[in-house]
């Protein structure tokens, strides 16, 4: 019998996700796209549509949710962002996004490993074996939990032959990121690396036993980034602080930027939360057997 | 001048007063992170390779070079012979040199030869040629790849993915940039 093509699979996918997050009590919600303000991010460039914006990630109409007294949300969404065309990049992609209430970042990475378990066990996607091995470029790599959690910096230590803190010192952070350690992680287990320094996560809450780290996670498969996670923030103050400092860095370069006050006028309300971010696509991509983002896409416009 | 947006494979760029050409190319950027241009560049005269990242505000120059159509009459050994179709004057490439455009020539196409200092260091080929297939091997049904593809090879010796309903003898069109199919053609 001829295995399910791509689309198949990707709606198989979605329904999996779906069926996941209702039998836990999440609410699936759809927030609007088209937004007046964004989380101010230097490294993300928003399109921009006529006076306003089309969403760069959910992530600011959920935390408003939250605060408004909805517990556990979960959304899978397009979002956009420009210039972002790659093997595992495109401008409008689609985003798995969900919050719990009351939890930190390390119930979420556990949460995370119950997903990718759960659809580890569905049938019908190309690159899992019977038994649930997820089958990639040779590479056998089993879903098992729980996964290893990796600091950035022993990651750095152990992959740049540098420390974290020096690369980022060095302004070779992201580079020696994505030459060094990423192609390097996840090839037996999927892995986290944990603990960003501050300057890398400005919407996470920082470590308490060190106010220099904060506690945001990435998920890697097969060396290929498949989510971010935080402890959020939660203090609009320290928030206001840590957004004036990106605002300055866009205006720097030439684009506009301005604090979103809806956002953080809501903040005070949101009860301590965990909130993740997953590529759909990519996680598609490994599922399916596909090398290219452009082949898990129902259409790509980007390659007409 | 290009900003580094505009790398992709296949671009030409000056670099220290010399052109090269990108010959391979990814786009990378952590989720939260900057925006990375991983290239591999080759000097368009030496044929010296060298690997380089770059960042969005990294800039380039474009090579200075001029174009002139030519006729590709042969190759022999290494070499391939081009024509100038109005003062009849020839010169040849090395495959070396050619790289990957070799895959797509054939004789009497009409190219546009690349000089740089009045010395040939390239072609540059119509985006879209058409090419017969030689060889075609049947569909393979069960095919495990998840893909509707099966692999031909065209009269240059060439092979790549096409659907399964292109059979031995057909004409069919491919996009010269990326090495890709695109459509049976009738002629």
């Amino acid at each position: 019998m001829l295995p399910p093509r791509r689309l198949q699979q990707r709606s198989r996918l979605l329904q999996a996700v779906r069926s996941f997050f209702l039998s836990r009590q999440y609410l699936e919600v759809d927030t609007p796209l088209l937004l007046p303000e964004l989380i101010p991010e230097s490294r993300i460039i928003p399109y921009r549509c006529e006076e306003r914006f089309l969403q760069t990630s959910p992530e600011l109409c959920m935390k408003i949710l939250l605060a408004r007294g909805y517990p556990r949300l979960f959304q899978i969404c397009h979002c956009f962002r420009r210039g972002e065309t790659g093997r595992y990049h495109r401008s409008e992609f689609t985003m798995l996004e969900w919050y719990h209430a009351g939890w930190g970042y390390a119930e979420l990475m556990a949460e995370a490993e119950e997903l990718l378990q759960a659809l580890a066990s569905e049938k019908g996607f190309t690159a899992l074996d019977r038994r649930g091995i997820l089958q990639r470029h040779g590479h056998r790599i089993s879903l098992q939990p729980p996964w290893e959690r990796l600091t950035v910096d022993e990651a750095f230590r152990r992959h740049a032959g540098i420390p974290a803190r020096a690369a980022l010192a060095d302004d070779r952070f992201d580079e020696l990121l994505v030459t060094r350690v990423e192609p390097r992680l996840g090839w037996q287990h999927p892995v986290f690396l944990c603990d960003y320094p501050v300057e890398q996560g400005s919407l996470a809450r920082c470590k308490e036993e060190d106010p220099q780290s904060v506690e945001r996670f990435e998920l890697y498969i097969a060396g290929m980034e498949l989510a971010n996670g935080f402890s959020e923030l939660t203090d609009a103050g320290e928030q206001e602080d840590r957004f004036s400092g990106e605002i300055r860095a866009i205006r720097a370069a030439g684009r506009p930027a301005a604090m979103p006050r809806r956002f953080l006028d809501a903040l005070d309300a949101m009860p301590e939360t965990a909130g993740i971010a997953l590529g759909f696509d990519r996680l598609l991509m490994l599922l399916s057997g596909a090398d290219r983002i452009a082949d898990v896409l129902a259409m790509d416009p980007e390659s007409w | 001048m290009y900003s580094a947006s505009d790398l992709r494979k296949g671009l030409k760029v000056q670099i220290d007063g010399e052109p090269y050409i990108i010959i391979e190319f990814e786009f990378s950027k952590p989720g939260k992170g900057q925006a990375l241009y991983r290239t591999k560049m080759r000097n368009m005269i030496t044929g010296n390779q060298f690997t380089q990242t770059y960042r969005s505000n990294d800039k380039f120059e474009k090579p200075d070079l001029e174009e002139r159509t030519m006729q590709f009459l042969y190759s022999q050994d290494n070499e391939y012979h081009f024509m100038d179709t109005t003062s009849y004057e020839q010169i040849f490439l090395t495959r070396e040199q050619l790289g990957d455009n070799v895959n797509f020539l054939v004789d009497n196409m009409e190219v546009q030869v690349l000089f740089f200092d009045n010395r040939p260091i390239d072609i540059s080929l119509p985006i879209f040629v058409n090419l017969e297939v030689t060889r075609a091997d049947p569909w393979v049904k069960g095919d495990t790849s998840g893909t509707d593809t099966k692999p031909v090879t065209v009269e240059t010796g060439y092979r790549l993915q096409v659907p399964p309903f292109v059979n031995q003898g057909d004409r069919i069109q491919i996009d010269t940039r990326t090495g890709e199919y695109i459509t049976r053609v009738k002629e």
